[in-house]
């Protein structure tokens, strides 16, 4: 056990807890906020392990941005405050589909993986990774970026009651 | 570092993730148990690249040049999808509460009342 370990294990622990807390509390803004400390402790793992650009994509898109929408969408739907007790469906098909993925995907990656020790290479750069993105993946990036534009496009034609909508769908 | 951690980490959010998304009836926990299956996937991608940076193989492992890197820009490109879905996931549940004023998935009916025509 290193100092990595423990933090790994540490930091593993908090996101898997409080990603727990995500899917089984009954208030609407404490879930976006457990996902908030999951998504956090994630980063700190990117930290660790030493993909810092990484690390800061996820704090800035996904904690500043994604969980923000989150929110908001929660509030824009008139979500009460305090507890709700209609959030659930019944719990034994998800505990046994769900169950069963992660135990079996963390048992299959303990079997393939074992207690094999990895030397932490040195923390990648920036710079390193921009070479890899716009040499190696630029065409996947390219695509990334269309998806994005129609994402962007569709997000709006979707929200506008004037455009898109079929006859009769106005309130 | 023993790389097994990360991994099972990663396995064990992807459960919860898969779990939310079977258990919750409200749109948008639907959508954060997502992002926790999301994130889990770009988990698992930081680690590999990691381990195979990490791992002292011969040079001549590697026709294609120095390993790595690609692990660590495919979690950024999934952050990127995680984000465009996150937008086009809000704003078709919005969308659904304007029309209909719940949020509740099972309760979705896939053909309108007004006009008695399925639709998609």
């Amino acid at each position: 056990m290193t100092v990595a370990d423990v933090l790994l294990l540490a930091l593993g622990a908090v996101a898997v807890g409080s990603g727990a807390a995500v899917v089984t509390t009954s208030h609407l803004v404490r879930a976006g906020l457990y996902l908030v400390v999951s998504l956090g402790a994630m980063a700190g793992i990117y930290l660790v392990l030493g993909a810092e650009l990484v690390a800061w994509v996820q704090v800035l898109v996904y904690v500043g941005a994604v969980v923000v929408l989150l929110l908001f969408a929660v509030m824009l739907t008139r979500a009460p405050i305090g507890a709700s007790n209609d959030l659930d469906r019944p719990a034994w098909p998800a505990r046994i589909v769900g169950g069963g993925v992660g135990l079996g995907l963390a048992a299959l990656l303990t079997d393939a993986f074992r207690w094999m020790r990895y030397d932490l290479p040195a923390p990648g750069t920036a710079e390193r990774m921009g070479a890899e993105i716009f040499g190696q993946w630029v065409l996947p990036f390219e695509v990334l970026s269309i998806l994005l534009l129609a994402a962007l496009v569709g997000a709006i034609v979707l929200s506008r009651p004037d455009i898109g909508a079929r006859n009769g769908d106005e309130p | 570092m023993h790389a097994v951690i990360p991994y099972v980490t990663a396995a064990l959010l992807f459960g919860l993730g898969v779990y939310g998304v079977l258990r919750r009836r409200n749109a948008i926990l639907v959508l954060m148990a997502v992002e926790l299956m999301l994130n889990a996937v770009s988990l698992v991608f930081i680690t590999a690249d990691v381990s195979i940076r990490g791992s002292q193989l011969q040079a001549s492992a590697f026709p294609n040049g120095e390993p790595g890197y690609s692990g660590a820009v495919f979690a950024l490109f999934v952050i990127v999808l995680a984000a465009a879905e996150v937008g086009v996931g809000l704003a078709i549940v919005l969308q659904y509460y304007r029309m209909r004023r719940a949020v509740h998935i099972d309760e979705v009916e896939l053909y309108y009342e007004s006009d008695r025509q399925v639709t998609r």
